[in-house]
Formats: structure tokens, sequence, C-alpha cells
């Protein structure tokens, strides 16, 4: 349950900007090539936020789908797991998107 | 009106485009400055229960000649630690309690406790778990994932992030391979599918089968 840690994390730092400020909205972008489950990570949010200027904000989760460069055959081939593997059977790739895992922005006031 | 709660008022958006786990990354890096500075090699060793990583531990201590630490994280008990103690290595041991991985603020605590010598060999045995430990950096060297024979061939594919993270992957308890269904070659393929990059070592720490390749590794790294 690695998702309440980051939840928390996410959380201390828009509390931290929000400055004494209610938060309204959280945005995320959360690529699928990281651990991390949105479906979990809503979860954790909520309980994250529990008695802080954020208790009550909408997390959303911007997806980003997994995306590498094949550096045999050249394609650019999108990846649904961590699994490393071309169509053209090359397992050597260059993943280019699906890692993240960012605070995108938050509205507050 | 404002559209995401129908309020009267206007709310002001704020752009962040921050990394999450920034702050887990900052502390890491003051890590890894610190181990530098002191010329310790941290070396954190993840894997599921079980798979035998105290044991390789106890062996490699007993077998190098070179100034080694541990640092224990487990949810509960000191038992770990007191078997790494038993062997004259300084050790401490950090509870977790519900938390499943370690991170870098456990980790700086532990260093301080445990106040490892200059030059040392530090072992970080992070909470036997093959899914939240590969997303904490501690400000380690050299992260090596532990998975033994018994546990099934396809443990990387099963768990392909811990596997993408490792730069080592030791397949423990080979003495056992005539007794088990286990693949050692397609399991070394399976690696390669998710991390082209990690070495794969198959040993065993109780009978000590191909642990010169360990200590090699572990002079190298």
């Amino acid at each position: 349950m690695h998702e309440l840690a980051i939840a928390q994390d996410i959380v201390d730092a828009v509390c931290a900007r929000a400055d004494g400020r209610r938060v309204r909205r959280v945005t995320v972008r959360i690529g699928k090539l990281t651990a991390v489950v949105p479906d979990a990570m809503r979860f954790c949010f909520d309980l994250a936020v529990e008695g802080t200027v954020a208790d009550g904000a909408r997390l959303e989760i911007e997806e980003r789908a997994g995306e590498a460069r094949c550096h045999e055959c050249g394609a650019e081939v999108e990846l649904a797991d961590p699994i490393l593997l071309c169509p053209c059977g090359s397992a050597n790739l260059a993943v280019t998107a699906g890692r993240e895992l960012q605070i995108v922005s938050m509205e507050v006031g | 009106m404002c559209a995401t709660c129908g309020c009267g008022h206007t709310h002001e958006v704020i752009t962040l485009e921050q990394k999450v786990l920034a702050k887990n990354d900052e502390l890491a890096a003051s890590n890894r400055a610190f181990l530098e500075g002191q010329e310790i090699t941290a070396i954190n060793l993840m894997s599921s229960p079980g798979s035998g990583k105290t044991t390789l531990l106890e062996r490699t201590i007993r077998e190098l000649t070179r100034t080694m630490a541990v640092i224990e994280g487990d949810q509960e008990t000191a038992l770990d630690a007191d078997r790494i103690r038993s062997t004259g290595c300084p050790v401490v041991q950090i509870n977790t309690g519900a938390g499943c991985h370690l991170d870098a603020a456990m980790l700086r605590e532990a260093i301080d406790r445990l106040q490892p010598a200059r030059r040392a060999l530090l072992f970080v045995e992070n909470v036997g778990n093959l899914v939240c430990p590969a997303l904490f950096d501690l400000g380690e060297r050299g992260r090596v994932v532990v998975v033994s024979v018994t546990e099934g061939t396809d443990k990387p594919l099963k768990y392909p992030y811990m596997f993408a993270a490792a730069d080592l992957v030791v397949v423990n308890k080979v003495d056992l391979l005539p007794y088990v269904d286990f693949d050692l070659a397609a399991c070394r393929a399976y690696v390669a599918s998710v991390n082209p990059k990690a070495e794969v070592l198959a040993l065993s720490a109780t009978r000590g089968d191909n642990l010169d390749s360990w200590y090699d590794w572990l002079a190298a790294v």
C-alpha cells in the first residue's frame, strides 16, 4: 500500500503551497508504468486529506500511457505493462513515457 | 460560478508540475552525498519475505574481511537484527509498523543511530515486499533484488516494477534446484525482458555456490 505514502506526500506538498487557503482540487499525472494504482490512490488521498486544508478536495488523475522507442526497428511502441517487447521481437527498447508521477496543479480559495 | 464546487466565487489555479515523492528524492540525494563523503557503499537489498536476504548477509559478513554494517527493516520484531548482531557486525533495526517499505528519512535516522565506519559496506535490508520498496530511493549505491528458486520462475514478470529497479538480481537457494520446478534460463530471460541492464547471479547462501561472484560484484559496485 505505497499509495498511502504517495498520497501523504501529495497532500503535504499541496497544503504547504496552499498556505492556509482551502484546497478544492488537486490534479496529478500518473504514468501506467509506475506501480501506482489510480483507484488505490483515490482511496488513500481521501484518507490523507482528513483534517487538513485539503479536506474534501477532489482528486483528478491524468493517466499517461506507456510508450517506448525500439532501438532495433525504430518503431514507437505503446506499452501496456513494464515488459519491454516490440512487435518486431526486440526487447531493446527505451521507455519514453509512462513513468510520470507528478502533481500537475491545484485549485485553492 | 466556480466549476469545481458550484460556489459563487472564483478559485485560483496554481500550477505545481512537481514530482511526487520530491521530498523523498531530496532526502535520498542528501543521504547519497553524505554516504559518498564517508566513502560508504550502501546496498539496498529487496525481495519477498523468506528469499534468504538475512542468510546471505550472515554468510557475507562471516566471509568478507571488509568493514560492514547492516540496517534491518521489518514491520515488526528485532529478530533479523539479532541474527546479524550475533555475527559481531554493527546493526540497527527499523520497525516500520504498518509501513511496507523503507524511505529516505527512515534510512537517515538509522544511519545516525548506527554511525557506520568510514569506507564501510552498508547493507540495507528492506522490508520483505516485491512492490512498494521499488518506488522509494534511499540514497543507496546499488539495488539488489533477491529471489529464491522456491518462489517460481515467473517472479520477474509478476513483479516487473521491482525487477526494473534492480542493478543486480540474485537467484538464491540454487542448492534446491533438483527438488523444485524452477527454470533458471527462463528466469534470466524474464529479468532481461523487464530490465536488460540488470546482472543476474545464481547462488546458494547456505551451501556457498557461486558466492565469489557476489563478492566480486560487491567489490566492484
